[in-house]
């Protein structure tokens, strides 16, 4: 598979089904690991890398040709490929901003369904995540265990009895586990509760973070919950304590929605009505702007106060409209000004809005 | 003039690398030699913060300002990580450093996981040679030392013993 087959795809976690798929996002869960016969990545030179980097890759390989991964599993060294993929990559969500941006000896392993990413030479040696549609934790760990499985017939990781998988940070040692939910909680954001949330989601050593991982901002209401212990519970009890909580939180979200609808409905639904219009009218528009009206029409699609609309279309725009997506979908090598324009287009063109003015547009 | 493989300035450092056991030429100008030959430091900008006011907190806890210097001086003999260098990036240098400075670490885990033992998933293929494979990083590490000092002799010594725990963990992987 190339590369370019990615851009028109979504991904699995964009594919809006499975359960709660109104409010959860995604799940999912990523493993550290690093091979037992190599320092980690800050002593690591850059022979020691591209080592590391050949022990995977031969290892893929070696499970595509016995049909244990699909043969059409992608291998890229990031290091090889530009820095607009990079980009895309990481909108996608299938590497970290950190891997994107480091030096070296570095890849990517991608299923072709974006089921799952195996990251090589990030801040540990392998970092397999897999991702599932909805809320479906069981699922993404029953897999990301097999991948784990596979790629252990192949390599030694770094072990220890009494200190589990170790990892190059002190925070991840033991089962080396992030699992995570995303959320999309608008409502908790306009009723001013999510902070009361956050702070009782603290309390008990959940970790809450943006759409794009560490530091991010939480744009388009989109909020990732996730554990923050990962030594000392088994890797099942680390996902019942995320599984546990995520539907208090779907919970408070929907008591907010029916109290919006039926204390403000009219200022709710009006709202939601603006949002639509400008994402269908507009000729020039920022991400942020963009990732903040979508968020009003994704929640007012599943209140049903706008019609005609599907969620996996409004979750691939979210993505779609990110710079680096908009650029490799027109082919073009935009300025921030002239995305803003072509972003415009694209929402006009794909919320079937009204017929754009001006001779130039398409 | 030669030019150095990895830029276009001259090579001034002509290196005999020993890849597979194998002696591979390296021509690079200074910059490069340096970068080949010292460990890529990752950039420790984004180093994350909680975990360093961890640390700070647990050390300034009955540590003198000379045991804490004497601490940070501590040199992993596996990666010669110091323990300096773990308190400032935040992150470890081999797996062996859970181990050589496992009375640092263990009130840090405590802090952060609140437990210190490990009940989860175990690999199929437990690294029973775990020594062998410390031992293979610290060789290669010393293999690199001797070629970057023209100690050619030891290193090609150092590459015999790393052949050899190769050859030992191979055949322990096909017998199994």
């Amino acid at each position: 598979m190339e590369l370019n087959e990615l851009t028109n795809a979504s991904g699995e976690w964009l594919r809006g089904a499975g359960p709660e798929s109104d409010i959860v996002i995604s799940s999912r869960i990523r493993l550290a690991r690093n091979l037992a016969d190599f320092p980690f990545l800050s002593r690591a030179t850059e022979a020691d890398r591209s080592a590391i980097e050949q022990i995977l890759q031969e290892a893929i390989a070696s499970l595509m040709k016995n049909e244990k991964l699909d043969p059409n599993t992608l291998y890229l060294k990031v290091g090889e490929i530009d820095q607009l993929d990079r980009t895309f990559l990481v909108e996608r969500q299938l590497i970290s901003r950190e891997l994107a941006d480091a030096t070296g000896a570095r890849s990517v392993v991608i299923d072709p369904q974006e089921k799952y990413s195996v990251m090589v030479n990030e801040e540990d040696h392998v970092r397999l995540q897999v991702m599932q549609s909805g809320l479906n934790l069981q699922a993404a760990w029953e897999q990301v265990n097999r991948l784990d499985d596979l790629i252990e017939e192949h390599v030694v990781y770094a072990f220890s009895d009494r200190l589990g998988y170790l990892t190059a940070c002190p925070t991840n040692v033991g089962t080396g586990i992030r699992v995570s939910v995303m959320l999309h909680l608008p409502a908790l954001v306009i009723t001013r509760q999510i902070e009361k949330v956050f702070k009782s989601l603290q309390k008990i050593s959940l970790a809450v973070r943006g759409l794009y991982g560490e530091g991010s901002q939480a744009m388009g209401d989109f909020y990732q919950i996730s554990n923050q212990i990962t030594l000392g519970l088994t890797e099942e009890e680390l996902i019942a304590k995320v599984a546990d909580i995520v539907p208090v939180l779907i919970d408070y979200e929907r008591q907010a929605r029916d109290f919006l609808i039926r204390e403000s409905h009219e200022t709710l639904h009006d709202r939601v009505s603006r949002a639509f219009g400008i994402l269908r009218t507009a000729q020039t528009i920022s991400s942020e702007e963009t990732m903040h009206l979508l968020s009003s029409v994704r929640m007012g699609l599943n209140l049903g106060l706008i019609g005609d609309l599907q969620i996996p279309t409004i979750n691939k725009l979210f993505v779609h409209t990110q710079p680096a997506h908009l650029q490799k979908l027109t082919g073009n090598d935009l300025d921030s000004a002239a995305r803003n324009i072509e972003r415009a287009s694209y929402l006009r063109k794909h919320l079937d809005g009204s017929k754009p003015n001006g001779p130039t547009q398409n | 003039m030669l030019k150095c493989q990895k830029c276009d300035r001259q090579a001034t450092f002509h290196i005999t690398d020993l890849i597979d056991g194998k002696p591979k030429e390296l021509h690079l100008c200074e910059d490069c030699a340096q970068n080949f030959l010292t460990p890529s430091e990752e950039d420790t900008s984004d180093v994350m913060p909680a975990m360093a006011g961890l640390l700070a907190q647990h050390l300034a806890v009955g540590e003198t300002a000379d045991q804490l210097a004497r601490l940070d001086q501590m040199r992993c003999p596996v990666c010669s990580i110091t323990f300096l260098e773990f308190r400032k990036q935040g992150r470890l240098g081999c797996p062996h450093d859970y181990e050589f400075f496992s009375d640092e670490l263990e009130p840090l885990l405590m802090n952060i996981h609140d437990q210190t033992h490990h009940i989860g998933k175990v690999p199929k293929r437990c690294p029973k040679g775990a020594d062998q494979q410390t031992q293979l990083i610290r060789l290669r590490r010393e293999m690199k030392e001797a070629i970057a000092s023209e100690n050619y002799e030891r290193a090609s010594q150092i590459r015999d013993e790393v052949k050899a725990i190769e050859v030992q963990l191979k055949t322990a992987e096909d017998g199994e």
